[in-house]
C-alpha cells in the first residue's frame, strides 16, 4: 500500500510539472490556434539558462533571469515569426516551431555538450517523509510553485480583463477584433506566460531524480504534448487533468516495472502515449476538449 | 461623419467585391446600405472597420474616413478607439462567455473605467432582458436577445459610429420591429448608424438616408422615405406595387419576338 501512495503522490508531483508545459500549450494554443511544438526546447532553454547563470548571480536572481529569458524567447517567436505570418495556413506555423524547436535544441545541445549541468537547487535531493510515503525535496516544491501558479492562473483566467479577452479571442478571433481587442497583444501574452510556465517546469525537471540538465531533459518534456493533447488542446482545465494523468500513470507504469515485465523494460517512457491513444479512442477531442474544433 | 470615396476593393487580389463604391454617413443619421447577396454589403463594413486583412481582402483605390481621418489600413483595435464599431452580421456572440463577460469583452478597447460603467448602465437601460440574464452563459440566450447582447456589446465602446450588419437575419418579424425601435433610439441618443440589411422594410423605415448597392456600385441613393416609393426599390426590395405588372410585361414583350433564322 505504501508502495502505490509513494507512487501516486510521486505521480502527482511529475503530473504538476507536466501540467504547467501543458497549460502553456493550450494557451498559446488558445490564443494563437499555433501548436508550439518548441516547449522542449524553450524548457531546456530556460533551465540552461538558470544553470548557466547560478555560479554567478546565485539561485534565486538566476531563476527570475532564467523564466525572464525564456518568456523572452517566447515573445521574440511570436513577434517575429507567428505574428508577422498571421493568415498563413495554421499548419504551416506549427511546424514552423518544429524548426526553431530544432535549432535551438541543436545549440543547447552544442554548448551543454557531455556535461551534465547542475541547476542548483538550494533544497537538495533529501527525501520528505510524510507517514511511510516518500518524495523527494525537489518534487515536493515543485508541486507546491505548481499548485499556486495553476491557482493564479485559473483566477486571472477567469476573472481579469486580460482572461475575458484571452476566452472572447479563443472562440472567435475576428469578433474579438471588432469589439476592440488587440489580438496581437493577446498571443503575444499567452507565448510569454507559456514560455514562462515551461523554464519553470524545467527547474524542477531537472531537480532530483533527475541528474541535471541534460538535453534528455528535451524529450521528457515532449511527454507533456501527450498531456495536453487528452484533456483537449483548447481546454486549459483539460491540461491539468492531462497532466496529471500522464504524471501518475508513467510513475505507476515505471513503479511497478516488475510486474510489468512482461511489455519490456522502460515501459514508463511509452505509457503517456499509450493512455492518449486509448483516451483520444474513445473522445477524439479530449477529455475536455471543444468538440467542433475546426482549427488545425 | 464617415466618408467613402471611390472605394475598390479585390479579394486575393481577383475577386472584385466593390468597384467603386461613394457614400456618406453624415453625424447623427441613420444611413442604410441594401442589396441582394453578393452586392458588397459585407465587404464595405469589413472596409471600414478594418477586419478585410483577415478576409484577404485588399483596398484598391479609394478612402475610407471618419472625422477626417483615414480608416484605410489600420488595425481593427484602433478604429474602435476612433469610435467605429461593428456588430457583426450573425451577431457572433462569444456563447461560452457569460452575458457580463460579453459585455466587458466588448469595453475592451478602452481603459477609462468611469466611461465603461456608464455605457454597461446604458446597455442595461435600453436592454434590461440582458440585466436579468447577466450571469448567464451567452449561448443560453435566445436569438433575439443574443442580437441585443451583440448590440449591447458593441455599445460599451462608447461608439460614435455603428455599424450594423444584418442585425434582422435569422429573427421573427415581431422581433425585427423591436430591434428597429432600438436603432432609433441608439440614435436619437446622438449615435449615427449604419445599416446593412436585406429585410428593406426594416431598413428604409428607420433610416435617413439609403444607397441601394448592385454588384459592387451604388445604384440608387437618397432619401430613404422617397426612395422607399421609387418602383426599383419597390419591385426589387420591397416586392410589391408596380414591380409584378412589370416583371409580367417584360416576360411578355420577351415572348413575343418571334424566332428568325440565323443568317450571319
Amino acid at each position: 500500500m505504501n508502495t502505490f501512495l509513494t507512487l501516486l503522490l510521486n505521480g502527482l508531483s511529475l503530473g504538476a510539472i507536466y501540467a504547467l508545459i501543458a497549460l502553456g500549450f493550450a494557451i498559446i494554443f488558445k490564443a494563437s490556434e499555433v501548436v508550439s511544438f518548441m516547449h522542449g526546447s524553450l524548457l531546456l532553454f530556460g533551465a540552461f539558462t538558470i544553470a548557466k547563470l547560478n555560479d554567478s548571480i546565485g539561485f534565486f536572481p538566476a531563476f527570475i533571469c532564467g523564466v525572464l529569458a525564456t518568456a523572452g524567447v517566447g515573445l521574440l517567436v511570436e513577434r517575429l515569426l507567428i505574428n508577422r505570418l498571421r493568415g498563413a495556413p495554421l499548419i504551416s506555423l506549427s511546424i514552423l516551431t518544429i524548426g526553431v524547436d530544432i535549432m535551438m535544441l541543436t545549440e543547447l545541445t552544442r554548448r551543454i555538450g557531455s556535461d551534465i549541468l547542475n541547476a542548483g537547487h538550494p533544497w537538495g535531493g533529501d527525501f520528505v517523509r510524510i507517514g511511510g510515503i516518500g518524495l523527494t525535496e525537489n518534487r515536493l516544491y515543485a508541486m507546491i510553485t505548481a499548485a499556486v501558479l495553476i491557482a493564479l492562473f485559473f483566477t486571472a483566467f477567469k476573472f481579469s480583463s486580460w482572461g475575458v479577452a484571452m476566452r472572447a479571442t479563443a472562440e472567435d478571433g475576428e469578433t474579438a477584433a471588432l469589439m476592440g481587442i488587440k489580438l496581437g497583444r493577446v498571443s503575444a501574452l499567452a507565448w510569454i506566460i507559456g514560455a514562462g510556465l515551461a523554464a519553470v517546469a524545467g527547474l524542477f525537471l531537472v531537480g532530483s531524480p533527475t541528474p541535471g540538465v541534460t538535453p534528455g531533459v528535451h524529450a521528457v518534456a515532449l511527454r507533456a504534448f501527450p498531456a495536453a493533447i487528452l484533456g483537449g488542446l483548447d481546454s486549459t482545465g483539460g491540461a491539468l487533468a492531462g497532466g496529471m494523468i500522464i504524471g501518475i500513470a508513467e510513475a505507476m507504469a515505471s513503479g511497478y516495472q516488475e510486474q510489468l515485465l512482461f511489455l519490456g523494460r522502460g515501459f514508463g517512457d511509452v505509457v503517456p502515449y499509450v493512455v492518449m491513444i486509448l483516451v483520444l479512442l474513445v473522445r477524439p477531442s479530449g477529455l475536455f476538449g471543444t468538440k467542433e474544433l475546426t482549427r488545425v | 461623419m464617415l466618408e467613402v470615396e471611390d472605394l475598390r476593393v479585390t479579394y486575393g487580389g481577383a475577386v472584385q467585391a466593390l468597384r467603386g463604391i461613394t457614400l456618406q454617413v453624415p453625424d447623427g443619421k441613420v444611413v442604410a446600405v441594401l442589396g441582394s447577396n453578393g452586392a458588397g454589403k459585407t465587404t464595405l463594413l469589413r472596409t471600414i472597420s478594418g477586419t478585410l486583412k483577415l478576409h484577404r481582402g485588399k483596398i484598391e483605390t479609394g478612402t475610407v474616413t471618419f472625422d477626417g481621418r483615414s480608416l484605410g489600413g489600420r488595425d481593427a483595435s484602433r478604429i474602435v478607439a476612433g469610435g467605429v464599431v461593428q456588430v457583426p452580421e450573425g451577431r457572433r456572440i462569444f456563447s461560452r462567455l457569460t452575458v457580463e463577460e460579453n459585455l466587458r469583452a466588448g469595453g475592451m478597447g478602452s481603459k477609462d473605467k468611469a466611461a465603461k460603467s456608464a455605457a454597461q448602465t446604458r446597455v442595461y437601460d435600453l436592454f434590461p432582458v440582458l440585466a436579468d440574464r447577466r450571469t448567464q452563459r451567452g449561448g443560453l440566450l435566445s436569438g433575439g436577445e443574443q442580437q441585443m447582447l451583440a448590440i449591447g456589446r458593441a455599445l460599451m465602446a462608447g461608439p460614435k459610429l455603428l455599424l450594423l450588419d444584418e442585425p434582422s437575419l435569422g429573427l421573427a418579424p415581431r422581433i425585427i420591429g423591436q430591434i428597429g425601435e432600438i436603432i432609433r433610439e441608439i440614435n436619437r441618443q446622438g449615435t449615427s448608424v449604419l445599416l446593412v440589411e436585406q429585410n428593406a422594410t426594416m431598413a428604409l423605415g428607420v433610416a435617413d438616408l439609403a444607397f441601394v448597392l448592385d454588384v459592387g456600385k451604388v445604384s440608387l441613393s437618397g432619401d430613404a422615405a422617397e426612395l422607399a416609393k421609387t418602383d426599383a426599390v419597390q419591385r426589387l426590395y420591397l416586392g410589391h406595387g408596380a414591380g409584378d405588372d412589370t416583371a409580367v410585361q417584360q416576360a411578355a414583350a420577351r415572348s413575343t419576338k418571334t424566332l428568325s433564322r440565323w443568317t450571319a
